[in-house]
């Protein structure tokens, strides 16, 4: 079976991985390099500290064992190391009272679904965390959140797909669908046309755009975010930290701004503050005053970081599905096409469990987990419950 | 009523521009990120050090302390010192006024103030600084930018070192080591890298045009002078391609060039030395222009480019205008009659007023001046063979040339972005302000172009307390 993954960002490389190792002729296009667009403008985030009970969750801690397996198989490979793997953990910090019974009750549901969750006490956060706000309700640690540096994540499950007989076609465009009784034989591109038996759609926030051109429009817009990044610190904030308005920013599905805390650091030094989420199309204007809201925010938070000077912003646009779920699977109107989109902010860590998911859907073996929440055509993801 | 015109940058293009600005009639802010006027080419000495004959340094001061004097006392300018944009935000898709321009008053490091500023019109004349190419052991303590030398003669009197050589290309050389024997060094020799055969070629392939430019010609023949009276010898075809030293330079070693800037075997030398200024022509100040949405054009060498203008000094963005180096790297005097007219077009003055004739001349003059003083002064890239697989590209973040050839190398790789995120050149403190084009143009042809060097959406670090506050809305 011939399969073209169109996406080269680290949805594509996942779903390329899993293919080719199992056998399969994979051919992946990408319109720019591969991990350049999306996958390059995040932080990296392997979270479960952010999902409630339900489908995401169960996809979440499957790519993190997948993403434990995986390293664990490369161990010792320069490739492996440059995906910065950073178990870290999370700490979770309402401080509000409001915040605080929020987080307490959907905490308890995590662990219920067994999420290691453990509260923290005022010494225990201010051990955990030196340096960030007394002034808290109620503190919560995730130890299994981890980090890893996006772009060399993506290479390095891209890597494996090549060395496994893939193929890469870099500044390739998806122009168009060639069909056959019905069904999808090949893309006519801006290289010519590319034959095939299956085609993945895995262009993130392009997934909507490229499914039009293919003649099977499906709902995925893009969701702009920025991030702030200060010039190197010693060492600062030791886990993935973020105040319990984010899990409520990333459920909303507001076009106007959604701001809360998320700082971490990075291996080289730097702070990470994040995030933001708007809906304004493709629009990649980075506007101060959302800058300004995520410092603002970020310094409720650690608010001894006032004079860490800011070096760098940088904004990138999230595949967004209006019900926040992952779409994985074939499209009932075009045999032979596929997806694997519509991640949000949440593709890192869920691409490794979506590509293991695609791959066992398209050679008939039995998901781990139940496929079926992510499937193409329900309302939120064919236009059927639109609002616009 | 009239028009509001924001100048960012005071050296001789924006000095130039307020003053024509002023002249049409509008209402100016200029605004500089040094305590006073006059960019690199006219750094001042600061007032504590108020020398005896602070003019001594700087050409054209007379002419320059005038124009400096009539646009600060004006009326209608008002002076931003210490004060920096961090940010221009573009406005929606057809709305034709220049962006928003977000700025910080005061020295780093006090808590400063923002504002924002709404102009009806923006000349950006930002400027350039130095353009540095690795090469090993450019790092060590010792090494120094020739503008950086010159600004610590010119505006601090201090020397860099007591046995010196300045090495590179381009006429920038001669001030330096004029700089820098004015300031009590030893200057060992000044090499410039491009054999005498281009450099002719390219200055004298329309001698017209070098006579326009008389003062250059005088100012040369003044350094010549100098140099010579102080033994000093200058060379070309020839260069430094390697500093050595235990914790600071020690020697340099240099090198015989062939016209692509490749070694000729057998030729290297140790020459002992405690500095080293290198320059290798500028690099524009381009994050503003590209903020702006101004497009850009490529320069004559990978990883080199310039903002895009007209005849008007126009840019590609609606209301911008752009004058000096930023537009090419072609000297003061061409720079002043860019800012001339940027400034008398930004401020609302016709473009058919009989006075810009000259002044359109003047700018030509100086265009063909630069097109002459690039082919005069190439790059070869030939550079790119002193390197070794240890030589440090990325100074910020000690990102390594082998680092660099093996993430370009990794087909899973494949954009610039990816292997600057993944070896973190240019991704430190500069912010690829030194190395930028370097590694541009040691990836060029090897992975997939995504992004300019010169994207910097935030141009001047800012402190979370100063962001996290709200700016005022005008002038401060």
């Amino acid at each position: 079976m011939r399969v073209v993954v169109l996406g080269a960002g680290i949805v594509g490389a996942a779903c390329a991985r899993e293919l080719a190792r199992a056998g399969l002729a994979v051919t992946v296009l990408d319109r720019g390099g591969p991990a350049a667009a999306t996958t390059a403008h995040g932080e990296g985030n392997v979270l479960v500290s952010d999902k409630g009970p339900g489908p995401e969750l169960e996809l979440a801690r499957m790519s993190r064992r997948l993403w434990e397996e995986a390293l664990a198989e490369a161990a010792g490979r320069s490739d492996a190391d440059r995906v910065e793997w950073d178990p870290k953990g999370g700490i979770v910090v309402a401080t509000t009272d409001a915040g605080a019974r929020g987080l307490e009750e959907f905490a308890a549901g995590q662990r219920a679904a067994g999420v290691t969750v453990e509260t923290l006490d005022a010494p225990g956060l201010a051990a955990a965390e030196p340096q960030v706000t007394r002034d808290f309700a109620l503190a919560v640690h995730y130890p299994e959140d981890a980090q890893v540096q996006p772009v060399g994540a993506a290479a390095f499950l891209l890597g494996d797909a090549l060395r496994a007989g893939a193929g890469l076609r870099t500044g390739v465009e998806v122009l168009g669908a060639v069909t056959r009784g019905g069904r999808i034989t090949a893309v006519r591109t801006s290289a010519g046309t590319v034959e095939g038996d299956v085609f993945v759609n895995a262009a993130g926030p392009w997934s909507g755009a490229v499914a039009e051109r293919l003649g099977a429009p499906v709902d995925v817009r893009p969701r702009r975010g920025e991030v702030l990044v200060t010039t190197p610190q010693p060492p600062t904030v030791f886990h993935k930290v973020y105040d319990a308005d984010y899990v409520g920013a990333v459920g909303s599905g507001a076009e106007e701004l959604q701001a809360s805390a998320v700082v971490e650091s990075t291996r080289a030094g730097t702070i990470l503050l994040g995030s933001s989420r708007r809906r304004v199309g493709f629009d990649d204007r980075i506007r101060p005053e959302v800058l300004s809201v995520i410092a603002g925010k970020a310094l409720r938070l650690f608010p001894r970081l006032a004079g860490v000077p800011v070096m760098r912003a940088y904004g990138g646009f999230r595949p967004y599905v209006p019900d926040h779920l992952p779409v994985i699977g074939p499209d009932p109107r075009l045999p032979g096409l596929w997806h694997a989109t519509g991640h949000e902010g949440a593709g890192i860590g869920l691409s490794v469990g979506t590509g293991r998911v695609l791959a066992d859907l398209l050679l008939g073996r039995e998901p781990e987990i139940d496929a079926g929440p992510f499937r193409v055509d329900r309302p939120a993801v064919l236009f059927e419950g639109d609002d616009q | 009523m009239s028009r509001n015109v924001v100048i960012v940058g005071a050296g001789p293009a924006g000095l130039a521009a307020a003053a024509a600005a002023l002249r049409a009639g509008a209402r100016v802010t200029l605004l500089d990120a040094a305590e006073s006027p006059g960019g690199q080419y006219h750094r001042m000495l600061p007032e504590a050090f108020a020398a005896e004959r602070p003019g001594r340094l700087h050409h054209g001061w007379a002419a320059f302390d005038r124009a400096r004097r009539h646009v600060l006392g004006h009326p209608r300018c008002t002076w931003l010192a210490e004060t920096s944009v961090w940010s221009l935000e573009r406005r929606d898709p057809g709305d034709a006024r220049p962006p928003r321009v977000h700025l910080v008053h005061g020295p780093d490091g006090a808590g400063r103030d923002r504002s924002v500023l709404d102009p009806d019109a923006l000349v950006l004349a930002t400027g350039a600084h130095d353009r540095v190419l690795p090469f090993p052991g450019w790092d060590l303590p010792g090494v120094f930018t020739a503008g950086a030398a010159q600004a610590l003669a010119k505006g601090e009197r201090l020397a860099v070192g007591d046995e010196v050589l300045v090495a590179g290309s381009g006429p920038f050389l001669l001030p330096v080591a004029a700089s820098l024997l004015e300031a009590g060094s030893r200057v060992r020799g000044v090499l410039e890298a491009n054999p005498a055969a281009t450099v002719l070629r390219g200055w004298g392939a329309r001698p017209r045009e070098l006579a326009s430019q008389p003062g250059k010609a005088a100012e040369l023949a003044g350094y010549t002078a100098l140099l010579a009276r102080h033994r000093v010898p200058y060379r070309t075809g020839r260069a430094v391609i390697a500093a050595r030293g235990d914790g600071r330079v020690e020697e340099a070693v240099t090198a015989r060039l062939r016209a692509d800037w490749s070694v000729v075997p057998g030729t290297e030398r140790a020459v002992p030395v405690d500095a080293v200024c290198v320059t290798h022509g500028f690099s524009p100040q381009l994050e503003l222009p590209l903020a702006a949405g101004c497009a850009l054009r490529d320069g004559p060498e990978d990883g080199t480019a310039f903002v895009d203008v007209d005849d008007d000094q126009r840019t590609t963005a609606p209301g911008v205008h752009a004058a000096g180096e930023i537009t090419g790297v072609a000297g003061a005097p061409a720079a002043r009659a860019e800012g001339l007219l940027a400034g008398w077009l930004a401020g609302g003055g016709s473009p058919d007023a009989p006075e810009l004739r000259a002044v359109r001349r003047r700018r030509d003059q100086g265009r063909a001046f630069a097109r002459r003083l690039a082919a005069a002064h190439p790059v070869g890239d030939g550079w790119k063979s002193w390197l070794t697989p240890r030589t440090v590209v990325c100074r910020c973040e000690e990102t390594t040339y082998g680092a660099l050839c093996r993430a370009a190398d990794d087909p899973a790789g494949g954009s610039d972005r990816a292997v600057r995120l993944g070896t973190r050149a240019g991704l430190g403190p500069c912010q690829a302000r030194i190395c930028g084009p370097a590694v541009a143009a040691l990836l060029g042809g090897r992975v997939t172009r995504t992004a300019t060097p010169h994207h910097r959406p935030v141009a001047q670090p800012i402190r979370l307390g100063e962001l996290a506050r709200p700016p005022k809305e005008g002038t401060p």
